[in-house]
């Protein structure tokens, strides 16, 4: 490994905390002796090559794959301890965007959106308003009818992220929110993430291999009052640290795990191949 | 002191016992994995929460769906058993024996074995490449991550819908393949309606009518687990959900037939013998 740091200068507990987690498929071994934390309000950002774990480490972190060993605590839930059936309860307070949307094709925007409170039995007349609002948080409200077959892949993506958001979970995962999406639209993209992290204070995990979404995430804040994206260092509230950190993956383990400047300061040969 | 010798090809190579007992494992897991879906979908079919409306959805598309198929196939099976019958009942004298013929096959062994190897033509393959795709595409691990079980959003509905409407099925079958035989009875052998339906009624006991309202409920059960089965473990993108519609057909296909052979016995003799 070639740098740890701790983040103790954002306060309070970690929310998700991985403990010597290991987990392999009959292709071999995907993650071996993973470890680390998550405070609240924090984005950690997992970068590493295609192929390297880390769609495998969000699905772990939901609870969605169970670990060969290591112990998952989110929210003070051990989930490699959990049956299926409180799993699924336990996700309910979770987001999850997924690579490619992953929206139900069946159901069109509205469905898809409500799809959670629809499940928990959420009467009707109080549906609607909170799809409603969800989607106008993603500027996506003209689409309230449509298929997902009738959307690009960015607007599926941000109405996946719409979906996601519905019950204002605390927790949000996203698993290559921008992959294949031309640049600005992945602007758009890490926009809306910054906005659920500095408005909502959601904590999340979020997967990717573009640096240029990884540095705007620990580089740029959501100002509300300007309701524009500022640089960090300009936002005049006297913040001098980044709620961001990154954890990078290598031959299924941790390489790299640290802050911002850490990472770009770093001489180790694969980070400097890697940021160039 | 020990040498080491580099490892060519040849000794990585699994030896054939090694390749069998691995394949054998995987059938077993395989198997396993089936009996534990099968388990875990009847358990969930009597505890909420249950999903009414997909019930009715699916059984509107493998009812009403599947109802052309079986009527067209249904009247011509059972035409056809008439005209290679009819020559033998002819040399025989016999043939008012014709409608109790056709009665007792269609109803005790071709109408659920005709209705369940179309069902799952028809709906085993599309539950088998709609689930696929939908694992293939994450939805099924959305579904999960939105805090909703599969099994019982996915799996139980098309078991429930497949129990109910593959009976029905069943029984247009029976009714169409007797109107079927009864048509070409009437032209080649000169059959009367009364002969024909009199004899085709009356030979007809309580068993045979269990006989053919048993087994489309078994088959049912094995079209729907089947399909979602395979469906469910689908891998490898498009081609994979190719692969697990084509396997879901075949192992249900496969399965109809050799279920229907016990079940055929076991049922002859608790109702007929």
């Amino acid at each position: 490994m070639a740098s740890k740091s701790t983040i103790d200068s954002i306060p309070g507990g970690p929310l998700i905390r991985f403990e010597d987690v290991s987990i392999g498929f009959d292709e071999g071994e995907v993650l071996r002796g993973i470890s680390f934390e998550v405070v609240p309000g924090e984005t950690k950002v997992i970068l590493g090559e295609s192929g390297s774990g880390k769609t495998v480490l969000l699905k772990v972190a939901a609870g969605l794959l169970r670990p060969q060993s290591g112990r998952v605590v989110v929210m003070g839930h051990d989930l490699t301890e959990m049956k299926e059936v409180d799993l699924l309860d336990f996700r309910r307070r979770i987001g999850f965007v997924f690579q490619e949307g992953a929206l139900f094709d069946s159901l069109n925007v509205a469905d898809n959106v409500s799809f959670r409170l629809r499940e928990e039995s959420v009467a009707l007349e109080e549906t609607e308003p909170r799809v409603r609002e969800a989607l106008r948080f993603v500027e996506m409200e003209d689409a309230y009818d449509k298929f997902p077959d009738e959307l690009s892949g960015g607007m599926r993506r941000r109405v996946s992220i719409a979906r996601a958001l519905i019950d204002q979970p605390p927790i949000v995962y996203y698993d290559s929110p921008t992959g294949g999406l031309d640049p600005v639209t992945s602007q758009t993209i890490i926009t809306l993430i910054l906005r659920l992290r500095d408005l909502n204070g959601v904590t999340s995990l979020l997967a990717t291999h573009r640096l240029q979404d990884a540095f705007g995430l620990a580089n740029f804040a959501f100002d509300s009052k300007a309701d524009r994206v500022v640089p960090i260092w300009e936002d005049g509230k006297g913040r001098h640290f980044s709620p961001t950190n990154f954890l990078v993956l290598r031959d299924a383990q941790v390489y790299f795990q640290g802050e911002t400047q850490e990472l770009l300061k770093s001489a180790d040969p694969y980070l400097r191949e890697f940021l160039s | 002191m020990a040498t080491l010798t580099p490892k060519t090809p040849e000794s990585t190579k699994p030896s054939p016992i090694a390749g069998l007992n691995d394949a054998l494992k995987r059938q077993i897991l395989s198997l396993q994995s089936y009996s534990y879906l099968v388990g875990d979908a009847l358990a969930k079919m009597f505890s909420a929460p249950r999903y009414p409306e997909d019930v009715l959805e699916q059984m509107d598309a493998i009812g009403v769906g599947s109802l052309p198929i079986i009527l067209l196939t249904g009247f011509f099976i059972g035409g056809v058993m008439v005209l290679n019958t009819a020559a033998q009942f002819q040399r025989f004298g016999e043939t008012a024996l014709t409608g109790d013929t056709v009665a007792i096959a269609l109803v005790r062994e071709l109408g659920p074995t005709i209705a369940g190897l179309l069902v799952t033509g028809r709906n085993g393959s599309g539950i088998a490449s709609e689930l696929g795709s939908m694992v293939v595409t994450e939805q099924v691990d959305a579904m999960r991550a939105l805090g909703t079980d599969p099994v019982r959003k996915l799996v139980v509905p098309r078991l429930i819908a497949t129990v109910l409407t593959l009976p029905l099925l069943t029984a247009v079958a029976d009714l169409v393949g007797l109107i079927g035989g009864y048509i070409v009875a009437h032209f080649t052998l000169g059959l009367s309606a009364v002969e024909f339906w009199n004899r085709a009624v009356q030979a007809l006991a309580f068993g045979d009518l269990v006989m053919g309202l048993a087994k489309p409920v078994v088959f049912a059960i094995i079209i729907a687990t089947v399909a979602c089965f395979y469906g469910l473990r689908t891998r490898g993108g498009t081609q994979g959900v190719g692969r697990a519609t084509t396997t879901a057909v075949v192992v249900a296909s496969v399965a109809i037939l050799v279920s229907d052979f016990f079940l055929g016995k076991l049922l002859l003799y608790w109702f007929v013998s």
